[in-house]
């Protein structure tokens, strides 16, 4: 979108903008580009950090396969996560789309639920639920005949994974359910009149035009579930380490701040270009049917 | 019997009767309008013959069999929407071919029909466009050719028209009345239009309040409206209050000053309907009711006036036929034939 005043902006618009961009820079920007440096500072034991330009800690992320394994871990992770939420969020999007009042507000309410409660209690919430063998969830799960031994949760990517598709899936169903709003309400009329049944228009209708809002829901919760901090750290515990918080390491156990940095910058690397790349794909994709 | 019959058609929401004991009976290839201002029923009824709403009763009887307990996607009948509810995910022609895929048709019979249905409409060239890149009437033609490829047995046409400017809506008017003719489908049209209804259809069915006012042919709803309703709804009319008495043989009927011959018995205060476009002017002799020419307004094809007389105001519609006009402040005289005036008892007897 582009206005003709776009074009040459009047200086008096850079003015009026500019306490916003000052507020920007400082405090994303500034911050941001000091990270990338430290990333290239030395650190030693015994001489903490050398402000000097070397690639030390890149070449150990690069070498050292632990890093790896971090890394495949998180993306593991959040590639999981995304295609829960969009398995389970989508169809939840769709029946909240069709409930009304006041089903429609009670149980926006339960979906936005998790984000409504701190994250560190409903984190320890999904630890009482999954703590031990004889925890709630593997309790009930035995009591049912659908397991015979308890599943481990605890300190595993199974059970951050459910914590975090919990937590996450609101941006995917409000996502999605924007995207639903789109559509036109007689579609599925249309669709009845013409001999579709009721799966077949939601297969070749109604499926089709929600894949925008749950592919951009699926950016999301692939950026926050990637950089997620508080639950694979209560969840996964200090041994199933994911790049958030091995970064977090780094900085206040190892006090090595530049590999820190460096593991860091590299997450938002990786997550910059992921979510650039997918937004173009789909930019590209739908750029003619949804303008 | 007739090939789609509407018996006692009826659909309460809680107290509110939004169709009352609706019957209609309409033939084979006949264009149908129903007609009324919005919240009269008329979608209602159309959504009930597509299968979208479920009626608290009646009979809704397609070819002799019962369309009630049918599920709307195999009642075979075409719908147009307000809102076109085109896939927008899909190009014209997949659009159009949405319906043809569902009965199964074959893939060359399915690009034959898909590509004569974008003809008809005069789309031909668009086939591969998506419904976004089309404009409004491009649109509409899209969900016409949808409805059609699969040779409903019905067509229902959902206020079709009414998101078009005005320009184009006479235009698809036209072209609608063509198709229709050339493909001979039976058509039922919804709308609140009563110029588009009487364009297109062969009966109109005029509703108000969930009842049917007048079930006719557009002209003859037109020139002897079945109640005050309708010729208020259809066109506009002038609405006088005089007197009438029967003597020997002939009713006497008194507008303010003018004096009419009629032959319709009727005795005591009556109001007079008169269509603006059947008042004549004259000069202003006795018997002859007259007024001052308040306001004259030209619409290239025709004058409108609006004449202050004592029996309050009149609207007249003259065709500009080149010949002098009455002025604004000119009195004039206003005569009409007693036979394009209604009269009905002012009491509300007929």
């Amino acid at each position: 979108m582009s206005t003709p005043a776009s074009d040459n902006a009047a200086p008096s618009a850079w003015l009026l903008s500019l306490p916003a961009l000052v507020f920007f820079a400082v405090i994303v920007i500034v911050p941001l580009i000091m990270t990338v440096v430290l990333s290239f500072h030395d650190w030693g034991e015994y001489k903490g950090i050398q402000p000097v330009f070397i690639l030390k800690n890149w070449i150990e992320i690069w070498s050292d396969p632990y890093f790896g394994e971090m890394f495949a871990r998180t993306f593991r992770i959040a590639i999981l996560v995304t295609l829960i939420t969009a398995v389970f969020g989508a169809p939840e999007a769709y029946i909240l789309n069709r409930m009304r009042a006041p089903w429609r507000g009670i149980f926006v309410l339960v979906l936005l639920g998790p984000l409504l409660i701190s994250i560190v209690a409903r984190t320890l919430g999904w630890a009482l639920l999954f703590g031990g063998n004889s925890g709630v969830v593997n309790a009930a799960l035995m009591k049912l005949g659908v397991i015979s031994s308890p599943i481990p949760f605890m300190f595993t990517e199974t059970g951050v994974i459910i914590a975090l598709a919990h937590v996450l899936m609101p941006f995917m169903v409000l996502s999605v359910w924007a995207a639903l709003q789109r559509v036109d309400p007689q579609i599925e009329n249309a669709a009845a009149s013409l001999g579709a049944g009721h799966f077949t228009t939601l297969r070749r209708v109604i499926f089709p035009q929600i894949v925008p809002g749950v592919l951009s829901g699926g950016i999301i919760v692939f950026a926050l579930s990637a950089s997620a901090f508080a639950t694979p750290a209560i969840i996964g515990g200090r041994r199933l380490k994911v790049a958030a918080t091995l970064a977090y390491d780094e900085f206040l156990n190892t006090l090595n701040w530049p590999l820190g940095a460096a593991v860091a910058t590299l997450l938002l690397v990786c997550l910059v270009v992921t979510i650039v790349g997918a937004n173009r794909l789909i930019e590209r994709r739908y750029a003619e049917v949804f303008r | 019997m007739s090939f789609l019959v509407l018996r006692e058609l009826k659909k309460t929401y809680g107290d509110f009767v939004a169709v009352e004991a609706l019957s209609l009976d309409v033939q084979r290839g006949e264009f149908i309008s129903l007609l009324g201002p919005s919240g009269c029923g008329k979608t209602t009824t159309l959504q009930m013959v597509a299968g979208f709403v479920e009626p608290t009763g009646g009979a809704i009887l397609l070819d002799g069999h019962d369309l009630v307990a049918m599920k709307p996607s195999r009642r075979g009948l075409g719908v147009v929407f307000q809102s076109y509810a085109l896939f927008p995910h899909m190009t014209a022609a997949e659009n159009v071919a949405f319906g043809l895929e569902m009965q199964k048709v074959g893939r060359a019979e399915r690009d034959e029909r898909v590509r004569n249905a974008l003809e008809l409409v005069g789309l031909g060239g668009f086939a591969e466009r998506y419904p976004r890149r089309m404009s409004g009437g491009q649109q509409q033609r899209v969900a016409l050719a949808r409805a059609l490829v699969i040779r409903p047995h019905v067509l229902l046409l959902d206020e079709p028209l009414s998101n078009l400017d005005a320009k184009l809506r006479e235009e698809m008017q036209i072209e609608l009345r063509q198709i229709q003719r050339t493909v001979g489908t039976t058509t039922i049209l919804v709308t609140h239009d009563q110029s588009e209804a009487m364009a297109l259809s062969d009966r109109i069915v005029v509703m108000n309040g969930g009842r049917v006012e007048q079930i006719a042919a557009p002209q003859e709803a037109y020139e002897r409206p079945a109640t005050p309703f309708v010729a208020g709804f259809l066109g506009k009319t002038n609405e006088l209050s005089g007197t009438a008495r029967v003597e020997g043989g002939e009713t006497r009927v008194v507008i303010a000053d003018g004096r009419w011959a009629s032959r319709r018995p009727i005795d005591g205060a009556v109001i007079a309907s008169v269509r603006p476009e059947k008042i004549a002017f004259a000069d202003c002799a006795a018997g002859r009711l007259t007024g001052l020419v308040k306001t004259r307004i030209f619409q290239g094809n025709h004058w409108l006036y609006r004449i202050e007389t004592l029996a309050g105001q009149v609207f007249v519609i003259r065709q500009n036929g080149g010949e002098p006009m009455p002025a604004e402040n000119d009195k004039v005289g206003l005569t009409w034939r007693p036979e394009d005036m209604a009269l009905r008892a002012a009491d509300g007897r007929r």
